[in-house]
């Protein structure tokens, strides 16, 4: 049996807008690092973090192009996440509000990510060692 | 496990969401058996005494339906067995201390949240 700890998260910024999307992504790959299991309810506009149709641009103000521009994105982000958790032998789950997806059309998300409702944050809040609610502003 | 549910923000998408988006969230946890406190402080301390719902918006041709009932939704919180707070100096610092407050809703002071923050198993800030 495992004895990693477990931390949920519950956020609500959406991708390209506030630096607590950064911040709230360190805080995840630091919580991997230190050996935890993942847990995270994406709220309000942070549903649209694993939507799987976001695309890379070029940039023509820094002159380049989409291959070399490589803008990030926040569901490689995702991805990445869950296969360093993979890797580590640890668990991450990820459920979107499913309201909140329907209100913002983004159902397509990548996978490994799912759709819910807050029962499930209370869910995830009562399974693990201890939550962080990271609301917007 | 209890949980404090602490709303700092006050309007937060209320006008696209038609509820306060952190009240909304508390009455689905209520729903599957959470046991919540609700603590209103800041700018959010204005709930404690809104009465009625917001004024819809209108855009055009366009009016909204049904917009936000904060003094109903906090009412349906206490109702369904949700302690709902209010700081009392957040109150104070609007000018809205002599205002009445919903039914059932609790009057803090300060000096009375850390003994309500050691009273629960976590704090949720919103």
């Amino acid at each position: 049996m495992s004895t990693a700890q477990t931390l949920t998260f519950a956020f609500m910024d959406p991708p390209f807008e506030s630096e607590r999307t950064t911040t709230f992504f360190r805080l995840l790959e630091a919580s991997l690092e230190a050996g935890a299991n993942i847990k995270v309810f994406a709220y309000e506009g942070a549903v649209a973090l694993a939507f799987s149709k976001q695309q890379a641009h070029g940039n023509s103000v820094h002159g380049r192009g989409v291959d070399e521009e490589a803008h990030p994105l926040s569901r490689q982000w995702i991805a990445a996440l869950q296969q360093k958790a993979k890797e580590r032998g640890l668990t991450f789950d990820w459920i979107n509000c499913g309201l909140c997806v329907d209100e913002r059309g983004v159902n397509e998300v990548i996978s490994g990510c799912g759709r819910g409702s807050p029962a499930d944050l209370w869910k995830f809040a009562s399974a693990a060692d201890n939550t962080l609610v990271i609301g917007t502003r | 496990m209890k949980v404090l549910q602490i709303v700092e923000q006050a309007f937060r998408a209320t006008g696209e969401e038609q509820d306060d988006t952190i009240l909304w969230l508390s009455r689905s946890m209520r729903a599957v058996g959470a046991e919540l406190h609700l603590l209103l402080n800041g700018n959010a301390a204005y709930y404690a005494v809104q009465q009625g719902h917001l004024p819809p918006l209108r855009f055009g041709h366009w009016q909204q339906s049904h917009p936000a009932n904060i003094e109903q939704d906090l009412q349906a919180l206490i109702d369904s067995g949700v302690t709902v707070s209010v700081v009392e100096e957040a109150l104070v610092e609007r000018g809205l201390a002599q205002k009445p407050s919903i039914k059932g809703l609790q009057r803090l002071p300060r000096k009375a949240l850390a003994s309500l923050y050691n009273s629960v198993d976590q704090v949720w800030q919103w």
